[in-house]
């Protein structure tokens, strides 16, 4: 018995790492011959939802409720623009839709100027969906400055997320 | 409620010429903070003892968290102090180095008053350099005694004192992403705390009225961010005005009358002047750039604030009336949140460089900058009445935030007790 089949005896289950392992503290040239583990059944791949067409989740999925920034900027990115470009639409779809846009900072800036500058991301993605065709009346937005971080650690990751404006439905989504 | 303390001056043993008083230099004193001894007030009944006892606890903890004092353990006492009207003997107290020696009495009276005297003892020199009695009501007794701080302390310093005032605050709870902020308010040293608002709303940025009475915050307690008041005395709360704009960065006129304040308007901020009494607006700035976080100079003459026009967030001096604006800060980084010293000469501002956040003073021509204390997160600098200790708010990276204050001169850093993290402190002017 080679000390590997002694291990395998002990253990019902043997991974390949630790028998690698254990070849490996051997030093044995034998060749080593397990059985292949049981096939176990496949999980079902998650199930696509599909949210009810007109509905917040709807948004949420096709459209996508948020845009980020970079530091300290209020322009809007390409990836931004993508994004408005798939709310305006959206929006145009379902006209009854109001959305309020929420502007958020990071930490990385005082308090009042993060008022500020977060009012001004909220406004950005305002603007451009106003020059995409969606009415003025039915946007209005907020400045959470720094106060509502999606994202908790002091991280360059989490500064990335926090920089963002998110647009809101208020009233007139289906309801799912 | 104004005119309750009624200060009497005792008569004063006037032993000769003030020769070789104690005094502090302010500037220095950190380095070698002057020895006193503050015993327990003398009380003939055990209630009246009980109160002297921590009337005199309460002068002694103020005395030394300035940094500039330096209290004498009770233990090494020799003399036991019983007669308020009989000198000390003044050899029991240089044995121990007491520089300076405290001695008081509390006397209740048949009307519910509260009589607290006391003696300010300069032992080397063996006279008295000051004698007040304060007439009151018992539950006052904690005012009476930081009084009592600030009469110490302006004798031997020369300067104002600042223990009789107030801090009012943000408290925080709860995890990062779902943070509870609530309006507070406490004594200047953590006594007497208590909340203004439930948490059930988000609040920022108190600051005082003049009066002390009245603080105006920022409330998401409507849809939009808002500034609010608050009076103290009847305990309400008052939407500023009928803005639908977002309205931010408030600060008192020093004569109470306005308040300067930031309003956004299809993303942008300019400063406006509010007029308290009439509700009418001013606007001060114009311009794309976000123009924010005004403060008054002493004199009511001047706004300080800060402005991106130039690219990144500066220093800005303007008239009351919007005129005359001009830049003040030039040094590398970001320059934030300035206010202006109730002594004028000076303007305490948030510095964002190289990634760390720093409190610092500049003279108003924006020469003479100094940084006082820093951190990941450092901001917010809130005036002592005297001018003396800047208060603001600090938070490691990772962890909650608290208060800090720290002395002009960069010494005497210390956290303030806060229960709980707590952010945007303000300091009150002495009470009146």
């Amino acid at each position: 018995m080679t000390c590997l089949q002694g291990i395998a005896m002990k253990f019902k289950v043997v991974l390949v790492a630790m028998s690698v392992l254990a070849v490996a503290a051997c030093a044995s040239d034998e060749p080593v011959v397990e059985n292949t583990p049981p096939a176990a059944t496949p999980t079902p791949p998650p199930q696509r939802v599909t949210a009810v067409p007109g509905s917040v989740e709807d948004f949420q999925e096709t459209a996508g409720d948020r845009v980020f920034f970079d530091y300290d900027q209020f322009d809007l990115r390409s990836d931004a623009r993508a994004t408005l470009d798939r709310q305006a639409s959206w929006l145009s779809q379902y006209g009854n839709v109001t959305v309020r846009i929420h502007g958020n900072a990071d930490e990385r800036g005082t308090r009042e100027y993060n008022l500020a500058l977060a009012a001004r991301r909220a406004n950005s993605a305002r603007d451009y969906l106003v020059s995409r065709g969606v009415a003025a009346s039915r946007i209005e937005t907020i400045s959470n400055g720094e106060e509502q971080p999606v994202c908790s650690a002091s991280t360059e990751e989490c500064w990335a997320l926090n920089r963002n404006a998110t647009t809101v439905i208020v009233a007139g989504a289906v309801t799912s | 409620m104004k005119r309750f303390l009624t200060v009497l001056i005792l008569t004063v043993f006037a032993a000769g010429a003030a020769a070789a008083q104690p005094v502090i230099d302010i500037n220095q004193g950190h380095l070698n903070p002057l020895p006193v001894a503050t015993p327990p007030f003398i009380g003939a009944a055990p209630a009246e003892a009980q109160t002297g006892a921590e009337i005199a606890a309460v002068v002694e903890a103020d005395l030394e968290r300035s940094g500039l004092f330096r209290p004498i353990n009770h233990t090494a006492f020799i003399e036991q102090i019983t007669d308020l009207d009989l000198k000390p003997r003044f050899e029991d107290w240089r044995v121990i180095n007491a520089n300076a020696l405290l001695t008081g009495d509390v006397e209740m009276s048949s009307d519910a008053r509260m009589r607290v005297s006391f003696r300010l003892w300069d032992v080397f020199g063996e006279q008295e350099l000051l004698g007040l009695t304060f007439v009151t009501t018992p539950e006052n007794w904690r005012r009476v005694a930081h009084k009592i701080a600030d009469a110490v302390y302006e004798e031997l310093t020369g300067e104002m004192g600042y223990f009789d005032s107030r801090i009012v605050f943000v408290s925080e709870s709860g995890p990062r992403l779902s943070r509870s902020k609530r309006l507070a308010i406490m004594d200047q040293d953590g006594a007497n705390l208590r909340f203004l608002t439930n948490g059930d709303y988000t609040v920022l940025t108190p600051r005082f009225s003049p009066s002390s009475q009245t603080i105006a915050y920022l409330s998401y307690q409507n849809t939009k961010p808002q500034v609010h008041l608050f009076d103290i005395e009847t305990g309400r709360h008052e939407m500023l005005g009928n803005i639908p704009n977002m309205t931010f960065a408030p600060r008192f006129s020093p004569d109470g009358n306005s308040l300067a304040l930031t309003l956004e308007d299809s993303g942008n901020s300019d400063i406006y002047l509010m007029d308290l009494r009439s509700r009418q607006m001013s606007r001060l700035t114009t311009g794309s750039a976000i123009d924010t976080s005004p403060t008054f100079s002493p004199d009511g003459r001047q706004i300080v604030f800060e402005s991106d026009r130039s690219g990144s967030q500066q220093l800005y001096i303007m008239n009351i009336d919007g005129s005359d604006v001009r830049r003040i800060s030039f040094g590398s980084g970001r320059y934030a949140t300035p206010v202006w010293s109730p002594r004028g000469d000076l303007i305490a501002f948030t510095k964002i460089a190289s990634g760390r956040f720093s409190i610092g003073v500049m003279r108003q021509d924006g020469s003479g900058e100094r940084l006082l204390a820093d951190g990941f997160r450092a901001e917010g600098p809130t005036w002592s009445p005297n001018g003396r200790v800047l208060m603001f708010w600090r938070e490691e990276r990772g962890s909650t935030p608290g208060v800090w204050s720290v002395d002009l001169t960069g010494q005497n850093l210390r956290r303030v007790e806060t229960p709980g993290a707590a952010s945007d402190p303000a300091w009150s002017p002495l009470l009146q």
